[in-house]
């Protein structure tokens, strides 16, 4: 990975954000029970999530909610396309949401003709710039002010004063689209009804005007009943941000009179973590962005680096679940300080499924240095020679530090006497 | 007389001695008989933290069988205590697990929670910053974790409230990684030593003449980016070696 080109400003925006997180943790007294419940309820409903999507669906349907199933990312966009052409749709609001990320909705929807605006103002920024975004929580975290300016094209780099540039644009939008697409925070299993999070209430506003909703959701996002949302409303804003709820947290239940709203349940290789032991506690994860906003790695080289849809220290989990040939090396990206377990609302063991998958990239990637590691190992293995090797040590050449640490580094002295040689002349 | 064993990581053994004498004595002092199993090597981790999961059970196993027969197992390393007390379990069976997790300390923690030593007759007339390494920090939990809502605590402070004239100096970040993580250090070496000279950069704003840590490791990377580091293990302060040859 490459250290960020301005990563002194980048560090310190997360840090800051880390920073509020922290005040506004402390304001409770109850916040370590409160992430003990909160990775209870999650775990037991992992363990029964069957039994909770048939009770969501049930719900759901009988509120007047249409819920689809989708597989795979390919069948996820198939059927958003499908309601859009079933309404004769063209142009699309969409709030933020990670899931159609990674189902790559947007470039799908685009080539075959239709209109996606993103309406969350930091995934406005990067659909503009053409990139992705860098963060789940803060999408254009990477981008200063005054590059956010000659994105839309404006002299004046005034946060306030391009804010109100891309309100005015993105009413438009809002004004002209026929389908909204949102996605979903939690999904309420005794209610058949779910919940969407945001600050700046741009879903609200987009399903308020489109006649259509189309909701994504994966299969985690279920959560059992209305209690429960309590305890995952109180968390959320308060590790993402620091603020003690989102601005908006609207409960959708049933389709106001003459619109719809779909819901779209999908896999895309969830199931697969469903009974790992090691690996299934990232099915937990309420996508707070608060591992990433901790992490000493993700603020020195930014969300880019790490290649995979959700970065950070959550995202090398899943990339590494999701396909461990091609993303397995982001669980190595990591100094396993441990610090992403300490901040998780739902206490997922970030760090150490980390090291786990470095375990299974090892079983299905055979690199070349691998057969040094082996033979240390074997070498460990057998006191006798390992302390005849390691008297040669000290006359271990320079360069070999040299070729493992870089040229940057000097390296360590070893000392004239071992602690052995001191512990044996006593 | 309880026996301890001593367990001295390979590069507390070859590159800082001292450190190791400097646990000796002190449990000595302390009034253990303390043994230095001869046939120890390495605990495993950077094998089980580089995903060879094999060689690093196989050495779990030797672990155990060079140490199960003494009542404590004391090392001068958070990090590889760590290994031991809690990453051990996906390696030994849960039996063997738990026998040598009860038993095994990192140095500070083993003074603090099991010796509690009233007073320790060392004065060291010096400022110094302490650097709280990630594992014993958030593993071993010698402090509290920032990111936790507990009542805060910090155990190697609270041990060297006992050294006369030593004054700790605050250090901003102290709780942040300093970028070594092992393999990490040559697998992503652009970024180790960026966070390596920030925690440098941190620790001279602190003003304080040494850096003082739990684990080598730490210390030894940041020595690497800077020569001049004047860096110190708590051990060799708590056991009044800081300053001798051995
Ligand atoms: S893993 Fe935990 S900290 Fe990271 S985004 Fe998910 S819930 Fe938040």
């Amino acid at each position: 990975m490459r250290v960020f080109n301005d990563d002194k400003w980048l560090n310190e925006s997360l840090s800051f954000v880390r920073e509020k997180r922290d005040i506004a943790s402390k304001k409770l007294d109850n916040w370590e029970q409160l992430r003990e419940l909160a990775s209870n309820i999650k775990a037991h409903t992992i363990t029964h999530l069957d039994n909770y999507l048939e009770e969501f669906e049930a719900k759901a349907l009988a509120n007047g909610i249409k819920v689809h199933w989708a597989v795979d990312a390919k069948e996820h966009n198939q059927i958003v396309e499908s309601i859009l052409k079933k309404h004769n749709a063209k142009k699309i609001v969409k709030s933020k949401s990670m899931l159609t990320e990674e189902c790559e909705l947007n470039p799908y929807l685009e080539n075959r003709g239709y209109e996606v605006i993103d309406t969350d103002l930091g995934e406005r920024i990067v659909q503009l710039a053409k990139q992705r975004p860098s963060h789940i929580v803060l999408p254009a975290i990477h981008l200063k002010k005054e590059q956010v300016a000659t994105i839309f094209n404006e002299q004046n780099s005034d946060a306030t004063y391009l804010t109100n540039v891309a309100r005015a644009q993105l009413r438009e939008h809002f004004e002209s689209s026929d389908v909204a697409i949102t996605g979903v925070n939690f999904a309420v299993a005794s209610e058949g009804a779910f919940v969407v999070c945001t600050n700046e209430g741009n879903a609200d506003l987009g399903t308020s005007l489109a006649n259509v909703h189309i909701a994504v959701m994966g299969i985690e996002k279920i959560i059992p009943n209305m209690q429960d949302l309590g305890v995952f409303l109180t968390l959320l804003a308060r590790s993402a941000t620091g603020q003690d709820i989102t601005t908006y947290s609207s409960i959708f239940k049933k389709p106001s009179k003459g619109k719809e709203i779909h819901l779209i349940i999908v896999d895309n290789g969830r199931s697969q973590m469903l009974g790992s032991e090691k690996f299934e506690g990232a099915l937990k994860c309420i996508r707070c962005g608060a591992c990433m906003n901790t992490c000493p790695v993700f603020r020195r080289v930014g969300g880019h680096e790490y290649n995979y849809v959700i970065p950070g220290p959550i995202g090398s989990n899943l990339g590494s679940s999701r396909n461990i040939e091609k993303y397995g090396k982001l669980a190595f990206a990591s100094t396993l300080c441990g610090s992403c377990t300490a901040v998780c609302p739902v206490k997922i063991n970030l760090h150490e499924q980390l090291v786990a998958y470095r375990g299974v990239y090892k079983l299905n990637v055979k690199e070349s240095k691998d057969r040094y590691y082996k033979l240390t190992a074997k070498i460990l293995a057998k006191p006798k020679i390992y302390r005849s090797l390691m008297k040669l040590a000290k006359y271990m050449p320079h360069w070999l530090y040299k070729r493992a640490w870089g040229k940057e580094r000097v390296a360590p002295k070893l000392a004239k006497k071992s602690f052995k040689d001191y512990y044996e002349s006593l | 007389m309880k026996r301890v064993a001593l367990f001295i990581p390979c590069f507390v053994d070859t590159i800082y001695p001292r450190v190791g004498v400097a646990t000796l004595k002190i449990l000595q002092s302390q009034g253990f008989e303390v043994v230095y199993p001869k046939n120890q090597t390495c605990c495993g981790q950077p094998f089980f933290n580089s995903g060879f999961v094999k060689e690093a059970k196989d050495l779990a196993e030797k672990f155990y069988n060079d140490f199960k027969e003494y009542d404590y197992i004391v090392a001068p390393s958070a990090s590889c205590i760590s290994m031991v007390k809690l990453h051990y379990k996906d390696l030994l069976d849960s039996d063997k697990f738990s026998e040598i997790s009860n038993k095994s300390f990192e140095i500070c923690e083993f003074l603090h929670d099991i010796v509690k030593p009233e007073s320790l007759n060392v004065s060291f007339n010096h400022t110094i910053a302490l650097h709280q390494s990630c594992h014993g920090l958030r593993e071993l939990e010698l402090a509290t974790p920032s990111e936790l809502n507990l009542p805060y605590q910090n155990k190697i402070e609270n041990l060297l409230k006992l050294i006369d004239g030593l004054e700790i100096l605050p250090l901003s970040n102290a709780q942040e990684c300093c970028g070594f993580g092992g393999t990490f250090s040559i697998n992503e070496s652009e970024v180790s030593k960026k966070m390596g000279y920030d925690k440098l950069a941190n620790f001279k704003d602190s003003g304080a003449e040494y850096l003082v840590g739990y684990d080598n490791s730490c210390l030894m990377h940041l020595a690497s980016l800077e020569p001049e580091l004047k860096s110190l293990h708590v051990i060799e302060i708590l056991a009044g070696v800081a300053n001798e040859s051995i």
